[in-house]
């Protein structure tokens, strides 16, 4: 029974590692390699300059912000995606009224349930489409049209939403927020579904209002779920990288004047426009170092006991 | 081709190890997730070993085949395919293959840095590219890897129409410039461009304008316009690319051809302590302030304001010839699309004729191209009127070859607007090229431009903002072999 076992493991794990080490990890270390070196982006000839391109990365004012950009994502979105995530899907589940004495959510919450999904349904592409059609900077735009008709805008000075330095990363991150609410949301419901609905009766029994029966009973035993969704949402609030070249201002997007500049963005540019190809590598290997960081923090930081149920 | 194993890759990787992984996910997704939205840039970095196999693609060269085209052998052709479409590569394919026996695999995209990047760094590209379009690989950084032939082979053979004639006399003088690096031909820019600003004529029609020359004429209609709820000025806010092109037109117009070249050349005065610069970004800035541009213009993209300035919701809107080809779908039939030479400050050095001229659509021959041979023919051809007809036919546009188009073609209303302001600017032409020789520093003036228009900075500010861009390209060492006098 014992004997080939080992074997047998090995040829299962053999291809699967075999190609993670040559496609994801062979990568990194040439990136690592090639962030040493100035190599130009367009032919394998190169040479080596050792920490100069780390050493300028930290004068690097653009960057620097972008970094800066990236830590304001990660601290909004993850938060405000989960919260309303959590309470959209608490409202669903156990919001409702108790009608013959159960839990059970809001009127129409099956219906709700399947609205919130859409948004996910698009991909980030078609999201940038559509939000620039929302934020579009004249009269034609969903929002400065509907602003100017209820006449909080003036039709000749229109908003200028993702060409303002201070409104353009809220737009952005409202964009992500109304993209992510009704995945996580699905999520959620469905860990709360596993929660066996005595818990909430007995609650109920004992007299706990609705905030009372969230915070005691869904909460803690939702916890698991709430760490996976911020791993999750940090990670995607490190890259932004589609959201904000398509529709920001400037060649990769990060306009107005670098002020909606994500690492990723100024990476793109230094490795095509500019043609600073080993500079964008060490602009990687930071990211991938920051993004790292990130995962490790947010998966400490929320580590609590396990409540089996 | 080239470009696809590399996504191939990455979808196996994904299929496979899902499975094997699984167990480990739980703990460390993160770490399995960080690699997802890194793998395409880094499959980019992978590198592959160039092969030399040159010399089994020469044929022998007589007077009507300069190269020696070998007959039965490929030209790996890419074309950059956006608003001049690549009906007219095909047109050309077609009858190469018909006069030479060499077929073309062509390749219409307008992905050019994501398909061709993988492929110069494997030493495997293409024979021929229109290296164009908003994903284009920049021409000075190709050239600065050594990626690109000198084509001053191809410009100094016999032309096709008459081969008592050098290829690079039958062209109009001065086009061949902009695709210069440090001092050689790298890339053949193509299409004849003129830049400035465009009107409709039924609208001037309408209202009683007439086409300003003056600036104050200028802003003397922009006022009628807004009295009347039309923009004067539209842009194309969201790349400010093209309201560079006004403030860069005025300051060469004001201050002459030393004032564009003090740019160039990445003068210590070219911005702050010129007289040029600063009254043209000083007369833009009025043009802000004083409400003239289309709301909403400086967020919007180029199909954007274009299309409202159709809609007749702008006077002016500032653009290259490309324009038209680029509207043909949303512009209205009896529109009258016209080409205008800015217009001019008072005292200036050169005339309202005088227009910024030039050749765009470049196209380059890899120095490492498989079939050098029958590349450097199809340049040549390119440059015949046969060749050049075609494209007029296709692409709706001029190319830089002289007189290269059969009169009996008939040009649309903007085009043929800007054949006759040529004519009227005759030798008063000029260029800019730091667009072309430093990108990073074009960037940089294009962000304080995105501000100026926004009203957030002034014009102090801007000509600071722009020199500081200027002495900071300066101090790279490899700026001083790109110069012009």
């Amino acid at each position: 029974m014992r004997k080939g076992q080992h074997r047998f493991v090995a040829g299962f794990l053999f291809l699967p590692v075999a190609l993670y080490l040559i496609f994801v990890i062979w990568p990194y270390i040439q990136t690592f390699g090639y962030s040493l070196t100035d190599w130009k982006g367009q032919s394998q000839s190169f040479d080596f300059v050792g920490l100069d391109n780390y050493t300028a990365l930290f004068e690097d004012d653009v960057f620097m912000g972008a970094i800066w950009h990236n830590i304001l994502f990660l601290v909004f979105i993850p938060v405000i995606t989960i919260l309303l995530a959590l309470f959209f899907a608490f409202m669903l589940n156990a919001g409702g009224r108790g009608r013959s004495g159960g839990v059970s959510g809001v009127a129409g919450s099956k219906y709700y349930r399947v609205v919130y999904f859409f948004p996910q349904v698009l991909s980030l592409a078609i999201l940038a489409v559509l939000f620039g059609a929302v934020y579009r900077s004249d009269g034609g735009g969903m929002l400065n049209g509907v602003l100017i008709g209820i006449g909080l805008v003036d039709s000749q000075n229109p908003v200028e939403w993702l060409n303002e330095p201070n409104v353009v990363l809220w737009a952005l991150m409202a964009v992500v927020v109304w993209h992510g609410v009704g995945f996580y949301l699905v999520l959620f419901s469905a860990a709360m579904q596993s929660i066996p609905r005595d818990i909430y009766e007995a609650a109920l029994i004992d007299g706990a209002s609705r905030t009372q029966s969230f915070f005691r009973i869904t909460l803690p035993l939702l916890w698991d779920s709430v760490q996976t969704a911020w791993v999750y949402l940090g990670i995607a609030a490190m890259d932004m990288f589609i959201l904000v070249s398509t529709m920001t201002a400037g060649d990769y997007g990060g306009g107005p004047d670098h002020h909606s500049e994500v690492m990723s963005t100024v990476m793109m540019r230094n490795f095509l426009l500019y043609g600073r190809s080993g500079y964008a590598c060490a602009m990687g290997v930071v990211m991938l170092v920051l993004t790292l960081i990130v995962s490790v923090v947010m998966l400490r930081a929320t580590r609590r006991e396990r409540i089996e149920f | 081709m080239g470009s696809t194993s590399g996504e191939n890759n990455g979808t196996g990787e994904n299929g496979t190890t899902g499975v094997g992984r699984r167990a480990l996910i739980k703990r460390s997704a993160a770490l399995g997730l960080v690699s997802v939205p890194a793998m395409g840039f880094l499959s980019a970095c992978a590198s592959g070993g160039g092969d030399d196999d040159s010399g089994q693609n020469e044929g022998k060269t007589s007077e009507s085949n300069p190269f020696g085209v070998k007959k039965g052998t490929k030209l790996d052709v890419v074309i950059f395919k956006g608003g001049y479409g690549d009906a007219y590569a095909k047109a050309w394919e077609a009858d190469f293959e018909k006069k030479h026996g060499v077929t073309s695999v062509h390749t219409g995209t307008q992905e050019i840095t994501g398909k061709l990047q993988p492929r110069f760094n494997a030493g495997n590209p293409p024979d021929i590219v229109d290296d164009s379009g908003a994903q284009q690989i920049p021409i000075d950084v190709l050239h600065k890897n050594g990626q690109l032939l000198d084509l001053a082979k191809v410009l100094d053979a016999p032309s096709v129409d008459d081969p008592s004639k050098k290829v690079r006399d039958t062209l109009i003088p001065g086009t061949i410039d902009a695709g210069m690096q440090e001092g050689k031909v790298v890339a053949l820019n193509y299409i004849y461009t003129v830049w400035g600003l465009w009107y409709s004529g039924k609208l001037f029609k309408d209202k009683g304008w007439e086409a300003p020359k003056t600036w104050d004429d200028f802003l003397a209609v922009c006022k009628d316009a807004k009295a009347q709820g039309i923009g004067g000025l539209a842009h194309q806010g969201k790349f400010p690319y093209y309201i560079n092109v006004a403030i860069m037109d005025l300051i060469a117009k004001k201050g002459g051809l030393d004032a564009m070249k003090a740019i160039d050349n990445l003068d210590p005065k070219a911005f702050v302590g010129s007289d040029a610069a600063t009254e043209a970004i000083e007369a833009i800035y009025e043009v802000v302030e004083k409400g003239y541009l289309m709301p909403g213009t400086n967020g919007l993209t180029h199909t954007e304001s274009q299309t409202r300035w159709n809609q007749y919701k702008a006077a002016f809107i500032t653009s290259g010839s490309w324009l038209e080809n680029e509207q043909l779908k949303t512009t209205p039939d009896d529109f009258d699309m016209k080409f205008l030479p800015m217009p001019v400050l008072a005292d200036s050095a050169l005339p309202f004729e005088a227009i910024r001229a030039g050749s765009g659509e470049p196209f380059i021959i890899p120095s490492k191209a498989k079939n050098l041979p029958a590349a450097q023919e199809f340049m040549r051809m390119m440059l015949s009127k046969d060749w050049a007809t075609m494209f007029a036919k296709e692409a709706n546009s001029l190319t830089i070859l002289k007189d290269g188009v059969d009169p009996n073609v008939q040009l649309r209303p903007g085009t043929q607007s800007t054949v006759e302001a040529s004519r009227a600017a005759g030798d008063n032409t000029f260029r800019f090229l730091y667009t072309e020789w430093y990108s990073e520093m074009g960037t940089a003036i294009e962000n304080a431009s995105n501000e100026l228009m926004a009203k957030r900075i002034q014009p102090k500010e801007w000509l600071k903002r722009a020199q500081a861009a200027v002495d900071k390209q300066a101090k790279d060492p490899a700026s001083k072999k790109n110069r012009r006098d």
